[in-house]
């Protein structure tokens, strides 16, 4: 117990209570309150326990930059977000905030015998001692021992595991100059920016109050209150409280978020969680200030161990002093001014102890006339306690040689003041370089780009009283001594810096990552230059030429909510449904997603299994008649004077020639001549080309033709128009598909002689417009009935309604993969994997014989190409005709391989077939079609599969099922 | 996020409205070309450090395809012009 409220002074609602619980104890603070604020006014000081060696922490900082102090706030299932810092958490009604990496309790912490362990936790533990051994190729110890401990011991708050019931919103913003802090210099900013009523301003402020240190200092108040006050007359400045500028992007891209509602108790039911702002600006504005920097020595970590300036605005702002006997000890003089402003809130003042001979003239003065002890040219040896601070030891120093012995002064609180680090991580952001400055010591602007400004302190224009410094390890103190902690938040040691540069790491960014300093959620606010100092002087160069590590976005940590923002379930991965998708349900489709759409992989019956519903309806097809929903596959309208022109380029096949009325399968190759769509052009007029592709491939294939069509082939009229979803495509296969659609068809002789395999013809069915093509991917005699996709529905019920009168029936996606499978029709994607050539496939018949010329031509005579011992497509019959091959399985041509023989090919297709009474594949093999007939082996888990090379039409290689 | 005037609809627009389509101004090569010339043209591009000219589309507007100057150490896109167009002058 340490921390009390002042009677006086601070911005807050002191005549309001709002009551909290911290660890399931209730206290009571103040709306205006931060949770830090609200429970050091509570006297508690112990808050979390470190991340490796669970030492007991308290506050050290007062906003984003706090490394300790770091609660889980709960406000119910899902709402539970870990690693909040409590100086950023706001105080409201019922809060429920909880301490963290502790077990059992904060006060009784079984993990601190990591404490004592702690020679074994140098830095690069875990790559030194979890990189061996292996047993029998597995890492054992790792996965079975050493993970699941180390993820218990070490480790922040934990996730939800409920879905964020939250909503987040998102929305774009325009302005000519964005203010990022307002601060002082980011109100002058503002105010000046928008004196022309045409300049749009926003500013943003992290804080949920504007002015940043002016809020601390009683002095400042009149000028934040004004500044505040005109910005909100003015209709061109928008002002964002509580609100991170988190990332700079290029061309004045900028990412914020703001937070909406965790502040308040009872938050609207459609207000969302946090706005995610992407605003483009101008200009931008860093005016993001300063950071303190800690003193390092041993345990230097205790609770009660603050910055001074945190003490100083806890005490301005808030109304609470950290302590009631207080020791400063500093490089700066700015720590004097927290001293004189905690002693004028009634706080003793034991003592305050420079770490430099002589403090500024003005602050000496000062404190000699208020009677303060002022203690010079010294250094910090280490603290006295436990869970608290109850000391401090320090020495008189000469040069770098101790002058006299340690004397201890005994205090419960001790503020510290290593000097001030510019927050420049948005300008690094932005592409902007930092130079060391060594009167400051600090990186301060070096080239910044042209859209920024930095303003204030960030700029390194520093008033005399915040410059001075102690870096790195205070002298006095060496590698024997206890932990001096310079990332508070890591619990990385001077020690660890040092044993990283003694082990050979030289490069500031290998130091980091073996260290992890600067690693942590708070990314090394607070101790990123000590870091480099204390590398620095141990590998006895100059802190510049040690540089520094790049700072990277997000400058806090951002919620995945506020980044997905609306983009969750199904409008993250939208679903399509065909217009039939209800036909399919209400008939006991067991759906597939194939890309985005949903496809019925098969209708499997009461009692019956998908794998027996398979077969059935493979046996359906093949004896009676199918009814397949074949919407999804792409389809694309080419009209024009040159369509057909256009098309012949496009197409391996001749598209010219091809008559009205008629249609041809057609292969699309790429520049390099490997096949990459299939699908049927069907000629509907002279200038008229219905074309369709594969479901997944027709944003590709549009996205190609348009970039032919528009700049390569320029001298050709034509248009493409895409309508998949304008039209819904009903397959009717079978030996009986006509005599399924005879009756519906009007307008269209459907008869043999009249509409023999590839034509085209429209008409009507059922009264609807209906294209109907004469194709097939199954083999048998089939009709692709393209009805508009809102008839869809009816269309494919009445088809049904015939075919179900006639023995047919519905069938799925895996019948239809088989039945075209026992033809040796290929699946682009399955056969091809954009190395296979059509006459890898034995599709070289489609080219055609006249000469002309096409994409792909050129492509297809390269030597590789044409070379002997390409793979070719193949089928496979497993010797036993119960087993169906593994897809993507190897195939190798000796029974007993010696070790190092390559695959001769791969399996690409495989499945039982009803017709075939047997298990059989397709694949693609070496010089395949000179080895008909030949064994290989099939290594599949647990056995190898000896199988014959068949050709890969199983079925009616005349085809003639498809006519009559 | 690159901004990105189009040719045909003006004004810089967010880069989301756009889709790359690889490097511009590739030639085919003369027939009868190369085996070697060939696969210059499908494989070997130029990927400077400094100016690009690359092709993009405004796929979500337009439709168009177009070509653009983009400066790979900046970031930022110098010129854009119609395909057909010959390539401006622009430092970097
Ligand atoms: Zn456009």
């Amino acid at each position: 117990m340490s921390g009390f409220r002042a009677t006086s002074g601070g911005r807050f609602d002191r005549a309001r209570r709002v009551s909290f619980t911290f660890d399931g104890v209730a206290y009571l603070g103040h709306p205006g309150d931060t949770l830090a604020s609200a429970l050091m006014a509570n006297g508690v000081s112990l808050v979390g326990r470190s991340f490796k060696y669970h030492r007991p922490r308290g506050v050290l900082a007062a906003g984003a930059e706090e490394p300790n102090a770091l609660v889980t706030v709960d406000r119910g299932p899902g709402r539970i977000t870990p690693n909040c810092r409590a100086t950023e958490v706001e105080l409201f009604e019922g809060l429920v905030a909880r301490s963290q990496n502790r077990f059992p309790s904060l006060g009784f912490d079984l993990g601190a015998i990591n404490s004592m362990l702690k020679p074994l936790f140098p830095a690069g533990f875990y790559y030194k001692t979890f990189m061996g051994p292996a047993i029998n190729g597995k890492a054992k110890f790792w996965n079975r021992l050493f993970e699941p401990l180390i993820r218990r011991a070490a480790g922040l708050g934990a996730a939800p595991t409920e879905p964020d019931p939250d909503a987040y919103a998102s929305l774009f913003a325009h302005c000519e100059v964005l203010v990022v802090g307002s601060g002082e210099a980011g109100l002058r900013a503002a105010l000046s920016a928008s004196e022309n009523p045409a300049v749009r301003v926003i500013l943003c402020e992290m804080d949920h109050d504007f002015g940043g240190w002016l809020l601390a200092d009683p002095t400042g108040a009149r000028f934040r209150d004004e500044a505040i006050a005109t910005l909100r007359t003015r209709p061109n400045v928008r002002l964002l409280s509580r609100t991170q500028c988190f990332g700079l992007f290029l061309q004045g891209f900028v990412g914020l978020v703001e937070r909406v509602t965790d502040h308040l108790a009872d938050p609207a039911i459609d207000a969302p969680r946090e706005r995610l702002w992407q605003v483009r600006a101008g200009r931008i504005v860093i005016a993001t200030g300063a950071i303190e920097r800690p003193l390092v020595f041993p345990d230097n970590d205790r609770p009660g161990v603050m910055l001074s300036s945190a003490a100083h605005i806890l005490q301005g702002r808030y109304g609470v002093l950290p302590g009631r006997a207080i020791v400063v000890a500093t490089a700066t003089d700015a720590a004097y001014r927290t001293a004189f402003a905690l002693a004028d809130g009634g706080a003793r003042i034991e003592a305050i102890l420079d770490r430099r001979d002589h403090a500024g003239e003005r602050v000496r003065a000062e404190a000699e006339a208020r009677g303060i002890r002022v203690e010079t040219g010294l250094t910090l040896l280490g603290t006295t306690g436990k869970k608290h601070v109850t000391g401090v030891s320090y020495a008189p120093m000469q040069n770098q040689d101790l002058r006299g012995p340690s004397q201890v002064i005994a205090c419960d609180t001790l503020l510290v003041s290593g000097g001030f680090t510019p927050t420049l991580h948005l300008l690094s952001q932005a592409r902007g370089s930092l130079r060391w400055d060594e009167p400051l010591s600090a990186f301060v602007p070096d080239k910044v780009p042209e859209n920024i400004n930095i303003a204030g302190l960030a700029s390194g224009d520093f008033p005399p009283e915040l410059r001075g410094a102690a870096l790195g390890l205070l002298p006095g103190n060496d590698d024997k001594s206890a932990l001096a902690f310079v990332d508070f938040q890591n619990d990385v040691t001077a020690r660890d810096i040092r044993l990283a540069t003694r082990e050979g790491f030289r490069s500031i960014e290998h130091v980091k990552r073996y260290t992890t300093t600067g690693m942590a959620t708070d990314q090394g606010k607070t101790s990123n230059i000590n870091a480099l100092s204390i590398a620095a002087e141990s590998l006895s160069q100059s802190l510049p030429k040690t540089g520094h590590t790049t700072f990277r976005m997000p400058y806090v940590p951002v919620t995945f909510g506020t980044l997905a923002g609306a983009y969750r379930a199904e409008l993250f991965d939208p679903i399509r449904r065909t217009p039939m998708h209800d036909l399919a349900e209400k008939r006991g489709a067991v759906f597939e997603d194939i890309g985005l759409w949903k496809r019925a992989h098969a209708f499997p019956r009461a009692g019956e299994s998908v794998k027996a519903a398979v077969q059935r309806e493979t046996r359906t097809v093949r004896e009676h008649v199918g009814i397949f929903d074949a919407s999804t596959l792409g389809k694309i309208e080419v009209t024009g004077r040159d369509a057909a022109a256009f098309l012949d380029r496009i197409y391996a096949n001749p598209v010219a020639n091809l008559a009205p009325g008629r249609c041809r399968y057609a292969l699309m190759l790429n520049e390099a001549g490997f096949l990459i769509e299939d699908g049927i052009v069907a000629r509907l007029s002279d200038q008229r080309f219905h074309i369709t592709t594969t479901t997944g491939g027709v944003g590709k294939v549009l996205h190609l033709l348009e970039d032919y069509r528009q700049t390569e082939f320029i001298d050709l009229d034509c248009f493409l128009a895409p309508v998949t979803e304008h039209w819904a495509v009903i397959a009717v296969q079978g030996p009986k598909a006509r005599e399924v659609i005879a009756p519906l068809i009007e307008g269209i002789n459907v008869a043999a002689d009249a509409m023999p395999h590839m034509t085209i013809r429209e008409g009507r069915l059922t009264g609807v417009p209906c294209r109907l093509m004469r194709a097939s991917f199954t083999g048998e005699r089939g009709f692709e009935v393209n009805v508009p996709a809102d008839f869809g529905f009816f269309a494919m019920e009445a088809l049904l309604a015939r075919a179900e009168g006639l023995g047919g029936g519905l069938y799925g996606l895996e019948a239809m993969h088989i039945l075209r499978a026992e033809k040796g029709y290929i699946i682009i994607g399955q056969e091809t994997d954009g190395t296979v050539t059509p006459h890898d496939l034995g599709l070289g018949w489609a080219m055609g014989k006249a000469p002309r010329d096409f994409i792909g031509k050129r492509g297809l005579a390269r030597p590789d190409l044409l070379a002997k011992g390409r793979k070719q497509l193949v089928g496979l019959l497993p010797d036993d005709p119960a087993v169906v091959l593994e897809e993507g399985a190897q195939i190798i041509l000796q029974h007993e391989p010696s070790t190092g023989i390559a695959a001769q090919g791969h399996v690409t297709s495989a499945y039982f077939s009803p017709n075939l009474g047997r298990g059989f594949a397709l694949a693609m093999l070496k010089d395949g079609r000179n080895r008909m007939g030949e064994v290989v082996t099939i290594p599949m888990p647990g056995e190898r599969v000896l199988a014959r090379i068949v050709s890969p039409v199983f079925l009616d290689p005349e085809g003639r099922a498809l006519h009559g | 996020m690159l901004l990105i005037p189009c040719p045909y609809c003006g004004f810089p627009r967010p880069e989301i409205e756009f889709r790359h389509a690889g490097e511009a101004h590739l030639m085919r090569p003369e027939e009868p070309a190369s085996d070697e010339a060939y696969a210059a043209f499908l494989y070997e591009r130029e990927n400077p450090k400094g100016i690009a000219a690359e092709r993009w589309r405004h796929v979500h507007g337009c439709g168009r395809y177009f070509n653009a100057l983009r400066d790979t150490v900046s970031d930022r896109i110098l010129a854009v012009y119609k395909p057909g167009e010959v390539r401006p002058e622009v430092a970097s």
